[in-house]
């Protein structure tokens, strides 16, 4: 882009001005950094970027290799999806809240179960004592899925859940109240969150081990190509490993690598990369270090262009694109001064915006202690509709390409990426890394190191450790209150009574043989759902045959 | 070291999230504790039995789910059943005041919340422990 000698000249300039600007007294922070502790210099100029090979490395917008979007025209032809994260109490509660947020502008909906149904406990279990539809709604069976989606036609929205260890089922849930509303399985959308890998890292709700964990997924996989071609399979999850504490390196880097191993898996089963690769997308945080996030989006897509088109041989584009939604950390929320959290959400929003992402969801400001009222999710919302409609971001595309910062960023992010993809490779892949527990350790290293930042006083967050007031930190009383539960299990009771108990256990019983043998666990599944069979005995079904996990020790 | 603190650390319920724990866990091994952490997902059950075995001064648990009403007053029943009433129990959670006085009022010795330094847990496990047994050395 410039010439050599130009380039001299300019470091010999810079040289002088970078020894005047060292007379100069600067304020007395021991370092400059990013959230992720990664060093930033005072200027960055055409000498901190090679743009030598610009189409190669930048390029234009909806073309190979997609630094600077997935679409030629981006938010000018689809602006990204509101997508606000819900789900609460009971499946009836959950439904009131879709009317409300359908009515109010929201595209699509996203489903929070709780803990008992991401772990595959039926409300019933020991183990769901206390946790009965706390952080999401509860689902046991079909029919509580028939009550969440009463009035909503699955035709016409795009549903995205959040589930990983038992989304076969909650997917076949949903493609079961679907059929009975008169919707065939091809036209519906949506998304699962189905992703394992990142449970053993992060969020730690599994089931079963890795392997099995991993046929599950790569048999939902194969019957989606085949039935169900509008569904997002697998939303290949950063979030959580940045929650857990990773640098923004380590996010995109474990995230990437966990979504290669998904490819990896499904080709190893015969399946043809060009077939299900347009079904896979990521799921980034939004985090606070605004330039350093949109470089983190502009380099997962340059990344996932290269090794898909070169390394598993992807002949379509759109196997080769990175598709990813967006949620702002809710790890950077304070429960000190909770406004705060509204300002923090809108930077990350507008950070997920200019790195082009496809969907957004906003934190609540009140987040921190409870689930949010319904006033903090609104503006949440609105924060949104504020970037879209009144910022003006959304006219030009990528509008921070070619910041001599934001392309050095870019290409040091994809750098520290591919760095981490040479180790985990030298330990023996992603499973292997799991199994000894790297990625655990490495995130744990990190969220002790960011801790220590914050109480040692090199990193400020305000309301915290300066800009302190005295203040009453309210924290509401949680009362989901327990007739949820009672709720839950006398309609759960009810339809043990009144399903056909025989049917329900033979089906359950051909999903045991199948789970042992090749066939695809997925249609078993589907047929036990549809005969009212619980979520909880549907996982019972496969333990005898794939096992328990248990994490490696960490300390 | 004689005098070392031994604490357990453990997370009882259904949820994950174990960011905060291990922080914690880090923090009191860099102060020179010895730190016992049982993983996830503990019953009540496993972490006494825990407790009692590795002869701890404290327990710590986290619970982020919103379970606190529950599971504490579990882990306290049944440290009291099997003998290890002096081992002090202490938690972090998203606990409002009120679940928070009824559950001091229960016996357990001290609870977090969101926004807590390690260095405060650190200093008043310190002190904690050093009470206990000067308590213990008198009678």
């Amino acid at each position: 882009m410039f010439d050599k000698a130009f380039l001299e000249k300019l470091a010999e300039y810079k040289k002088k001005w970078e020894d005047e600007a060292k007379e100069i007294p600067q304020n007395s922070r021991s370092r400059f950094m990013t959230i992720s502790s990664d060093d930033v210099e005072i200027l960055y100029g055409p000498e901190s970027v090679d743009m030598s090979n610009y189409m190669d490395k930048i390029g234009f917008p909806g073309e190979f290799p997609y630094t600077r979007g997935v679409h030629k025209t981006m938010y000018r032809s689809k602006m990204w999806t509101m997508r606000q994260f819900s789900g609460m109490g009971s499946p009836k509660q959950t439904n009131e809240r879709y009317h409300y947020l359908l009515k109010q502008g929201t595209n699509g909906l996203s489903v929070a179960f709780d803990l008992p149904t991401l772990m595959g406990y039926d409300s019933d279990s020991d183990r769901s004592l206390g946790e009965v539809g706390k952080c999401g709604v509860a689902v046991d069976t079909l029919a509580d899925m028939e009550t969440i989606f009463d009035g909503i036609d699955t035709s016409k929205i795009s549903t995205s859940m959040t589930i990983n260890a038992p989304a076969s089922i909650l997917l076949a849930m949903y493609i079961a109240l679907s059929e009975k509303k008169g919707v065939p399985s091809n036209k519906l959308t949506g998304t699962l969150q189905n992703d394992i890998l990142k449970e053993y890292i992060a969020q730690k709700e599994w089931i079963y081990p890795p392997e099995p964990s991993i046929r599950l997924i790569t048999d939902m996989m194969q019957f989606c190509s085949d039935h169900v071609p509008g569904w997002n399979t697998i939303s290949i999850s950063g979030y959580h490993i940045r929650e857990a504490g990773a640098t923004a390196a380590q996010e995109l880097a474990f995230t990437l690598a966990d979504g290669f191993q998904y490819v990896e898996s499904a080709i190893a089963a015969g399946q043809d990369v060009d077939v299900f690769a347009k079904r896979l997308s990521f799921f980034f945080n939004a985090h606070q270090d605004f330039f350093e996030e949109i470089a983190k989006y502009r380099a997962a897509r340059r990344i996932w262009a290269k090794r898909m088109r070169y390394k598993y041989n992807a002949k379509k584009e759109r196997s080769w694109l990175l598709r990813f939604h967006t949620q702002t950390a809710g790890c950077s929320l304070t429960a000190q001064q909770p406004e705060n959290n509204l300002m923090r959400t809108a930077f990350q929003a507008l950070s997920g915006v200019l790195g082009g992402t496809q969907s957004l969801h906003t934190n609540s400001m009140d987040e921190t202690l409870a689930l949010p009222s319904e006033k903090a999710v609104l503006l949440a919302l609105r924060t949104q509709q504020i970037i879209m409609q009144e910022t003006g971001v959304t006219n030009t595309i990528d509008p921070l390409a070619g910041s001599y910062f934001v392309e050095h960023m870019t290409d040091k992010i994809e750098a520290a990426a591919e760095a981490y993809f040479d180790e985990i490779e030298r330990r023996g892949g992603v499973l292997q890394c799991i199994e000894e527990g790297y990625f655990q350790r490495e995130l744990a290293k990190s969220a002790y190191r960011y801790q220590k930042e914050i109480e040692n006083g090199e990193r400020i967050i305000v309301g915290v450790n300066e800009y302190v007031m005295e203040e009453d930190i309210d924290i509401p009383v949680l009362r989901i209150d327990e007739t949820v539960a009672d709720n839950q299990v006398a309609s759960l009771n009810k339809i043990k009574e009144t399903r056909d108990n025989d049917k329900t256990k033979r089906t359950l019983e051909e999903l045991t043989e199948c789970a042992k043998g090749n066939g695809n666990t997925m249609k078993a599944i589907l047929d036990c759902v549809r005969v009212y069979a619980t979520e909880g005995e549907i996982v019972d079904a496969m333990r005898p045959v794939f096992g328990e996990y248990t994490e490696p020790p960490m300390f | 070291m004689a005098d070392k603190i031994r604490v357990l650390l453990a997370k009882p319920g259904l949820d994950g999230h174990d960011r905060g724990i291990k922080v914690i866990a880090a923090a009191f091994r860099d102060a020179g504790f010895e730190v016992i952490y049982t993983g996830l997902r503990q019953t009540p059950e496993q972490i006494v039995t825990a407790a009692i075995q590795e002869d701890v001064d404290a327990v710590g648990v986290s619970i982020l789910s919103g379970a606190h009403m529950i599971l504490f007053p579990a882990i306290l029943e049944l440290l009291k059943k099997e003998g290890g009433e002096d081992i002090l129990l202490f938690g972090g959670g998203i606990i409002s005041k009120e679940d928070m006085v009824d559950l001091k009022k229960a016996g357990v010795a001290k609870l977090y919340t969101p926004g807590a330094t390690t260095t405060e847990i650190v200093d008043w496990l310190k002190s904690a422990v050093k009470d206990k047994k000067s308590d213990e050395k008198i009678l």
